[in-house]
């Protein structure tokens, strides 16, 4: 967009054209107690090349993980992005990350965000995706929302080890709408059954499991919680990191009734946490409750092949306090990104990727327990992320990490789930063996309690 | 654009067929005409509860929306369920296949405050 200068001469033909002599005129109903009497405390203006100087400095400051070697995961993940990805989403035609309001004009943009929501129902194995939510978190506050206004019930069950991002994003949703979360408390990292069937009851109207769940682990006793969940009446909502479908039963065969998820993992960047891409997929029986955008395709009065926003009743700009949703957009630019990467990858990419995911994720927690005094903290199975046991306080070893320009873990104890002193650890297709064996040889360094550490070298000193 | 004698009516275009305490509702036919093509009505579920006057559904055409209202009080007895596979029965027979709900009536006196068709057809000239 190109910058508009304002000029006195543009001011003094806006303020003729209005009528008014000058800009103080032009405010002079407002009253005089309420007129700020001082400039405002900014700083003064600076020439393009101070801005940019500036700015370039500012930027310089942030470090990224093309500097660093990253095992970072908890719902955001370093995946390989190819070059094609960038070059189709840069094109002025699709760069936007916003949704068209003059939708039919824009067939190129429908036909991507189609695209988008046949690859996502693809990936999933559901029968219906929309155009994309903003993000993981707000993606299953709309499931949550749809269960409750379908069953008319009010309990929604969500399990400890769902994302705590996703958990507070959840509280916000529901707050204000007479629903309560009820937690389902995990064992050794898993979900049972058993743990769901002492929660629910009558008055749930969805059990929501997370797979793989925020410490990286699958679930294991879906089949049964889904019958549990059905037979109570309520919805089964998923959250599934899209990368790890490739592999995983997927919640269409699990009979899930809502699937949403965090889709930055596919061909976004992690962009110091945004802007992401929440999907959104459900069976055909609440397409009438679906939230956000749809695209669907038709037949113009040409008999040519067409894309329309479609069955937008749902949604608040028709029938504002009957809409089953506030989100009239979807994250466009997000959404193409992943369409293209799942376009280019395919079927059988997506699968590779995932299997590289956990074989190397698994190779590492083998390496780091059987040469460090590091522990995995559950023993159930994993996709690409697990939870450590940290021989010292994990604050400490991530800061001796950035020193090496290696992020090794994030710190769990800032998350209050029973978990201080636990490093999560994820391990991308993108980590290579001697990124792996740095990582190790690390924790190797990290193994001693500083404590000890501490009375050793004083004991040197007496010496 | 038909008003048949038989019926009852409310200013927003439902009628309603008295039958004993069974209330057959749609919408009529200058409702139809208005919406043009309908697509979809959400209906309620059979046992719930419904207020004379009060939403009880709502009718979606290809480029509108509309509420629909309960001419009595009552529980719902019966929904067409044909109407959720193929909702343009209610343009093509408002009156008759084309029917939305049935109503247990629960209040018979509120009748009175329907419209006779002699008063719904002078709304309709205004």
């Amino acid at each position: 967009m190109p910058y508009v200068a304002n000029t006195d001469e543009n001011r003094r033909q806006m303020l003729e054209r209005i009528g008014v002599g000058s800009f103080e005129e032009l405010l002079k109903d407002i009253p005089e107690e309420l007129r700020l009497k001082k400039p405002l405390n900014l700083p003064s203006a600076l020439s393009e090349l101070e801005v940019t100087n500036l700015m370039r400095e500012l930027s310089e400051q942030n470090k990224s993980s093309l500097e660093y070697v990253n095992f970072l995961g908890a719902g955001s993940y370093d995946h390989f992005i190819p070059a094609v990805v960038d070059q189709i989403i840069s094109r002025s035609e699709f760069y936007t990350a916003y949704t068209p309001y003059q939708a039919e004009a824009s067939q190129g943009t429908l036909q991507s965000i189609y695209e988008f929501q046949s690859l996502i129902c693809q990936l999933t194995e559901m029968e219906l995706a929309n155009a994309s939510l903003y993000d993981g978190g707000s993606a299953l506050g709309e499931a949550c929302l749809l269960a409750h206004y379908h069953t008319e019930k009010n309990r929604i069950l969500i399990p400890e080890n769902l994302h705590p991002l996703y958990k507070r994003v959840l509280k916000t949703y529901v707050s204000g709408q007479g629903l309560k979360l009820v937690e389902v408390a995990h064992i050794d990292g898993q979900i049972r059954a058993s743990a769901v069937k002492e929660k629910i009851d009558d008055q749930t109207a969805a059990v929501v499991i997370q797979n793989p769940n925020f410490f990286g682990v699958l679930e294991e006793d879906i089949e049964e919680i889904e019958k549990l969940t059905h037979s109570s009446g309520a919805l089964l909502v998923m959250v599934c990191d899209p990368i790890s479908l490739g592999i995983l039963k997927t919640p269409g065969e699990y009979n899930a009734d809502i699937v949403v998820g965090e889709g930055q993992s596919l061909g976004n960047r992690m962009s110091f946490g945004g802007p992401y891409l929440g999907y959104f997929a459900c069976k055909r029986e609440y397409l009438r409750r679906l939230p956000g955008r749809l695209i669907g395709v038709t037949t113009d009065n040409r008999g040519q092949r067409g894309f329309v926003m479609t069955l937008q009743t749902r949604e608040q700009h028709i029938r504002r306090e009957k809409a089953t949703s506030n989100i009239c957009t979807n994250q466009g630019l997000m959404a193409l990104a992943a369409t293209v990467y799942l376009s280019l990858l395919g079927k059988q990419g997506i699968k590779k990727v995932a299997e590289l995911c956990l074989q190397k994720a698994h190779c590492t927690l083998e390496k780091i327990e059987s040469e460090t005094g590091f522990k995995r903290k559950f023993s159930a199975p994993f996709f690409t992320e697990f939870v450590l046991e940290s021989p010292v306080a994990p604050k400490k070893v991530i800061k001796a990490g950035l020193k090496q320009n290696l992020l090794a873990g994030v710190d769990l104890s800032q998350f209050k789930m029973g978990l201080d002193g636990c490093l999560l650890v994820a391990v991308t297709e993108k980590r290579s063996k001697a990124e792996i064996d740095g990582l190790v040889s690390f924790f190797k360094t990290q193994s001693q309690p500083v404590s000890k550490v501490k009375s050793e070298s004083k004991g040197e000193v007496t010496v | 654009m038909l008003v048949p004698d038989t019926l009852k009516y409310t200013k927003e275009h439902e009628w309603v067929k008295l039958e004993s305490n069974i209330a057959t509702i749609g919408i009529t036919d200058y409702a139809q005409g208005e919406l043009g093509d309908v697509v979809f009505v959400e209906m309620p579920k059979v046992g719930a509860k419904v207020t004379q006057m009060q939403p009880f559904g709502v009718i979606e055409a290809v480029k509108a929306v509309s509420e629909l209202f309960s001419p009595v009080s009552g529980e719902v007895a019966e929904i067409n369920s044909k109407l959720e596979t193929e909702a343009g029965i209610i343009n093509k027979d408002p009156y008759g296949a084309g029917w939305i709900i049935k109503v247990k009536v629960s209040n018979p006196a509120e009748a009175n405050n329907l419209l006779t068709p002699e008063k719904y057809k002078e709304l309709l000239n205004k």
